[in-house]
């Protein structure tokens, strides 16, 4: 059985990804402790660089947890992140790891049941490629 | 602005290999203003090789620096006390700053980081188009502004050619046919009969095929 429990870093927009956290908590839908939530006001912030430290320093895997894309209240955050999201598979992949690692999901306020499954379906990719490090 | 793209990491990879103290360059002049080669990219190739070395078991430093500019020696002096503790440097600015370092610190290891491309601008965020050839003496001026060298597949002074079509390059539907805007625009200002005039063949001495090129401004030169 792999018992290995993947580290993830997800980066949850404050409008729509944090509401439906708070959601799953009314609804007493937990979320994996591996998952370290990081709240940011806009997902269109993230730079590159923020999705590489979190490897760097150690986590097996990264997601982020933005808007639909046509309800960003910023216009076109998420479609930003979902671009820096796909050039940071790409160097993954170039320094011989798995862009499966990391990933980009759109929610929105209400979806509480479906923040967790995100997160439980990220845990469970990120567990069956093992650790990033020693990958 | 010198335009340039970032080298396939694995093709940075390979040429430092077994090397374990790096620095990387960056530069703010033009590699900064087309997000290549400035601060934030001088982080994300830094953060890439360290998360290789991690991966691989292989203890890799590396450090970051962004110099003013690489294009000059005053700059390039500024890391005159730290280049000697590294085993190889990785240049992101355009294919100036390799030689430069590599002319002011004979003895380090000097890698290009990124592939410079062209002489263009940004025609809109994140896509940058080729403007100038660099070819030593301008004539855009004959052609309403838009020049024929740069933006014409067979940098053509008397055209179009054939191949022009709907305003697009026979080379490719995503090349736009240059002297058709010519054309268009010349028409626009009343002025096709100065494209009548026949441009006799352009003498490329000025350009690159005269040689590697240089520029003395007496008035400058201390």
């Amino acid at each position: 059985m792999n018992d290995f429990k993947p580290q993830l870093v997800a980066f949850c927009c404050s409008n729509c990804a944090s509401s439906a956290a708070k959601v799953a908590e009314g609804m007493k839908k937990a979320l994996p402790d591996n998952v370290k939530i990081i709240h940011i006001p806009c997902t269109g912030r993230i730079e590159i660089l923020h999705l590489l430290k979190p490897f760097e320093e150690g986590a097996d895997g990264v997601y982020v947890a933005g808007c639909q894309e046509d309800s960003c209240q910023y216009v076109s955050g998420i479609a930003k992140a979902t671009k820096r999201v796909m050039y940071v598979k790409k160097i993954l992949e170039e320094l011989g790891s798995e862009p499966d690692r990391i990933d980009v999901f759109n929610l929105s306020a209400g979806k509480g049941q479906e923040f967790v499954e995100v997160a439980y379906k990220m845990v469970n990719t990120v567990k069956e490629l093992g650790p990033f490090l020693s990958a | 602005m010198i335009v340039a793209e970032p080298k396939p990491i694995k093709e940075i990879l390979e040429m430092v290999k077994d090397l374990k103290k790096i620095l990387v360059v960056g530069c703010k002049g033009c590699v900064t203003v087309c997000n290549v080669g400035g601060t934030k990219e001088v982080g994300i190739l830094a953060s890439s090789i360290k998360i290789y070395g991690k991966k691989n078991g292989q203890e890799i430093e590396v450090e970051e620096y962004t110099l003013e500019r690489q294009c000059d020696p005053e700059y390039v002096d500024e890391i005159k006390n730290i280049i000697g503790d590294y085993d190889a440097v990785i240049s992101i600015a355009c294919g100036v700053g390799p030689q430069f370092l590599s002319e002011r610190y004979p003895s380090s290891k000097i890698f290009p980081g990124v592939n410079t491309k062209f002489i263009g601008g940004a025609i809109e965020h994140g896509i940058w188009s080729e403007r100038c050839a660099g070819c030593g003496t301008c004539v855009v001026h004959f052609f309403g502004g838009l020049c024929p060298i740069s933006r014409c597949s067979k940098s053509l002074l008397n055209g179009p050619c054939g191949g022009s079509s709907n305003g697009k390059c026979e080379i490719s539907k995503d090349v736009e046919c240059i002297w058709d805007s010519i054309v268009r625009k010349m028409m626009e200002q009343n002025r096709l009969d100065e494209l009548i005039e026949f441009k006799p063949p352009k003498s490329w001495i000025t350009a690159r095929d005269g040689g590697p090129r240089r520029m003395i401004r007496e008035e400058l030169v201390k």
